[in-house]
């Protein structure tokens, strides 16, 4: 069984992923991507930059890649998060989970989705047309603003 | 004991530094931490209970804190 988490600096690779969490007993792989839109709560975002508390993260997301895996499986679970300045459209997270049948794999990738936002040591600092930045707090208001 | 406390992100910018060395007694909790630097320069922007990482797994206020642990303090993260 194949269950890992890890951070790159480098493009998410919907297919590579799919690949890495395939297996000949798994009738439903599921790759779900989270990628960097246009407008938050209003504003204008023209770029995120991702950073982390490497070491723990990294930690994180093989707990969480296991964790899921025994809840909803049997399944392979593959978890990555990209860290580092990305633009529109690009893919700051990837998640690909196989499983034998479709209902479990669409569960399970839902599940590792909402727990890397609850306890993953990851934020993110938007940038906005006007040439701002502020670091996202989904916790309530932002926490500081710079520039 | 002296701690080194790491910070990052939104609480890295409001200290002005990626790391404190916070002063100790031994036996000294996570909670004694969080009143030892609820002086220092930024620590208006945390929240009543920061969330603290000992040795990369999150603390509770009671969890002691022993020297040469890696201790952080943890902003609302924001991954995905």
């Amino acid at each position: 069984m194949t269950a890992v988490g890890r951070l790159t600096n480098e493009p998410i690779d919907a297919s590579s992923l799919a690949v890495e969490a395939g297996s000949p007993s798994f009738g439903a792989i599921l790759v779900f991507l989270g990628v960097v839109r246009d407008i938050n709560d209003g504003r204008s975002v023209t770029a995120i930059d991702y950073s982390a508390y490497e070491a723990m993260a990294a930690i994180l997301l093989g707990d969480i890649a296991r964790e899921g895996a025994e809840r909803h499986g049997p399944a392979n679970v593959v978890i990555v998060h990209r860290l580092g300045e990305l633009g529109l459209q690009e893919a700051s997270v990837g998640i690909a989970v196989a499983n034998a049948h479709r209902d479990d794999a669409y569960q399970l990738s839902r599940w590792c989705i909402d727990e890397l936002k609850r306890r993953v040591p990851i934020w993110k600092r938007e940038h906005y047309t006007d040439g701002t930045r502020e670091w996202v707090d989904p916790t309530g208001a932002a926490v500081e603003a710079s520039r | 004991m002296s701690v080194t406390l790491l910070l990052f992100a939104s609480y890295a910018d409001a200290f002005g530094t990626p790391s404190l060395s916070v002063e100790l007694p031994e036996q000294a909790t996570v909670a004694d931490l969080l009143t030892a630097i609820s002086g220092r320069s930024g620590a208006h922007v945390l929240p009543k209970a920061p969330l603290v990482a000992v040795n990369q797994r999150y603390a509770h206020p009671s969890t002691r804190i022993a020297s040469g642990d890696e201790v952080a303090l943890i902003p609302p993260v924001a991954g995905g």
